[in-house]
């Protein structure tokens, strides 16, 4: 183990946060403070920084059990608004993922389709109070006589509802252009051809995973911002892959880290879970999801205190390269210099939007900071951090991470 | 001087009549065209900011509508819904005119009203609905 100037226990945090005395700054505010006073300054006078990110995140869903009804029913086809959802699970629990399109919907058939409801519109329909119409069908056993169930559902009447992402809140993400000759409809956004748009989508410097490159003190049992309420972090999230090139200052140049997370629905808000509809793709959810960092030693306020000038994201065709899986990346470029609105490739000049909120990644960071700063949020020690070297299995993804 | 951007409305019938150049010729209007689509035997719509003498723009206004043309304001056309935007800003790339458009400090949207030609470009492209077409 290092030698630190600083060292914090989790403990020792979570005592000032119930006394209310915790110094909690943003991933934003304490690049100054770090500046000023110096990494070690710095991990002296903050306890926590929070971070935050409001984007689309495919990889989400809910676990739902709608109640058993009179007679019973073992449910083995379920619909929410029309929407399926997975039944292949215990009599009356379902999974019910953010992508999954009303069955009516035409998807590409007139292409680019519009993707108007989805999973992700019914988790925020049912996250704002609404009612929303379930259908269920089985085929009748003994003991579940039922074969079909119509009723009206809304969140509150619910036993359970859990939202259960398996992979949100990527490590980096690439900046998507596209080369081809014509308009492309991707989960990133139309892209105009020969290079006519570049999207990103990350909170950079604000995005918690940057915050922490090497998950130092993020891992299973890490609570965290949820959608409006509380979750947490359960495992690695899927395609998670610490062995992504980096940067010499430990920032993953992709795609890398990933995480598993969950939390009650019941208690989250619809102003971080809002369904999404992306025009020849399909629909998603955007989740908006906080990581406070504990300060515990002067290498967090290192990291923490990284730029976006020292963030680079990859940038990738999506015109050729990634639907043929060639895995080529053009090159890299800043977070500061997307958000300038420009970058130049190729010597040429390409306008860059967020898809990402900003707007939204800030009120998170916001609300995380108020919500510890007034002792109602408790730093849960993880009981086992999240893989951080190259040796574990990790599939080869080609920059296939959507 | 007054100006106004307004869509006209062609019926089929008069597809093949130069109308424009009776704006600026009959009326001595300023005929800016935004955005156009005439096509043989359906209706065409023209998006035009017209600019010339207050009287005389009056005046070229009843032509129109004697022509038959249906004459819209074009104001109030699209809407951003700015409770549903999420700031996500999907629809600055494909703004031809920068009528929406993004404040690189704060990171938000915002949609300048006299800058939309109504292209409807950015309809579709909103994940989150935001922007939607008044009918009247």
């Amino acid at each position: 183990m290092a030698n630190f100037q600083v060292n914090k226990t989790y403990q020792e945090i979570n005592d000032k946060i119930k006394r209310g005395q915790a110094v909690v700054v943003t991933a934003e505010e304490i690049i100054d403070i770090v500046r000023k006073k110096g990494e070690a300054g710095a991990a002296r006078t903050v306890d926590v920084v929070t971070t935050g990110t409001f984007s689309p995140m495919c990889s989400s869903g809910a676990i739902i059990n709608f109640g058993h009804t009179k007679p019973p029913i073992k449910a083995s086809k379920v619909w929410l608004n029309q929407v399926p959802a997975y039944a292949g699970l215990a009599a009356v629990d379902i999974y019910l993922g953010a992508t999954e399109p009303a069955e009516d919907d035409p998807l590409n058939k007139v292409y680019p389709g519009e993707f108007k409801y989805g999973g992700g519109h019914v988790i925020q329909d049912l996250v704002a109070g609404k009612s929303v119409r379930l259908v269920a069908e089985a085929y009748g056993t003994d003991c579940y006589p039922n074969k079909h169930v119509e009723k009206d559902i809304t969140l509150k009447q619910l036993l359970n509802a859990v939202l259960f992402n398996p992979r949100n809140c990527y490590q980096n993400y690439n900046c998507a252009v596209n080369l081809s000759n014509r308009t492309i409809y991707t989960y990133m956004g139309p892209l105009r051809p020969r290079a006519g748009n570049a999207n990103f989508c990350t909170a950079g410097q604000l995005s918690p995973l940057f915050n922490d490159p090497y998950y130092r003190t993020i891992g299973i049992g890490t609570r965290i911002f949820l959608g409006g309420g509380v979750g947490y972090v359960v495992f690695p999230g899927s395609q998670h892959n610490p062995a992504k090139p980096r940067g010499d200052n430990g920032i993953p140049l992709g795609p890398a880290g990933t995480l598993m997370v969950i939390g009650d629905l019941k208690k989250m808000n619809s102003r971080f879970l809002v369904g999404v509809s992306l025009l020849g793709y399909g629909c998603s959810l955007s989740v908006g999801l906080g990581i406070p960092i504990p300060m515990l030693n002067e290498e967090i306020a290192h990291f923490c205190a990284i730029t976006d000038e020292h963030l680079l994201a990859p940038i990738v065709d999506y015109g050729h390269d990634y639907p043929a899986g060639t895995g080529r990346i053009l090159g890299h470029v800043s977070y500061a210099q997307l958000k300038s609105g420009s970058m130049t490739l190729d010597g040429k000049e390409v306008a860059t939007v967020p898809l990402s909120s900003l707007v939204r990644a800030r009120e998170v960071a916001g609300i995380l900071k108020d919500w510890i700063a007034q002792g109602r949020f408790l730093l849960g020690e993880p009981v086992e951090l999240l893989p951080a070297d190259g040796d574990i299995d990790c599939i080869h993804t080609a920059s296939r991470d959507s | 001087m007054a100006k106004k951007k307004v869509v006209l409305n062609f019926p089929p019938h008069l597809i093949d009549q130069p109308i424009t150049y009776r704006l600026v010729k009959d009326y001595d209007l300023v005929v800016n065209i935004l955005r156009a689509r005439i096509t043989p035997r359906e209706w065409g719509r023209m998006v035009v900011e017209l600019n010339g003498n207050g009287s005389r723009l009056d005046e070229a206004m009843n032509f129109l509508a004697d022509l038959g043309v249906v004459v819209e304001p074009l104001a109030g056309e699209i809407q951003w819904q700015e409770e549903r935007c999420i700031h996500c800003t999907a629809c600055v790339a494909p703004c031809p005119t920068h009528a929406l458009d993004l404040d690189r400090v704060a990171m938000t949207v915002a949609f300048d009203r006299e800058r939309c030609i109504a292209c409807e470009l950015c309809l579709n492209v909103c994940p989150y609905r935001a922007i939607e077409m008044a009918f009247e």
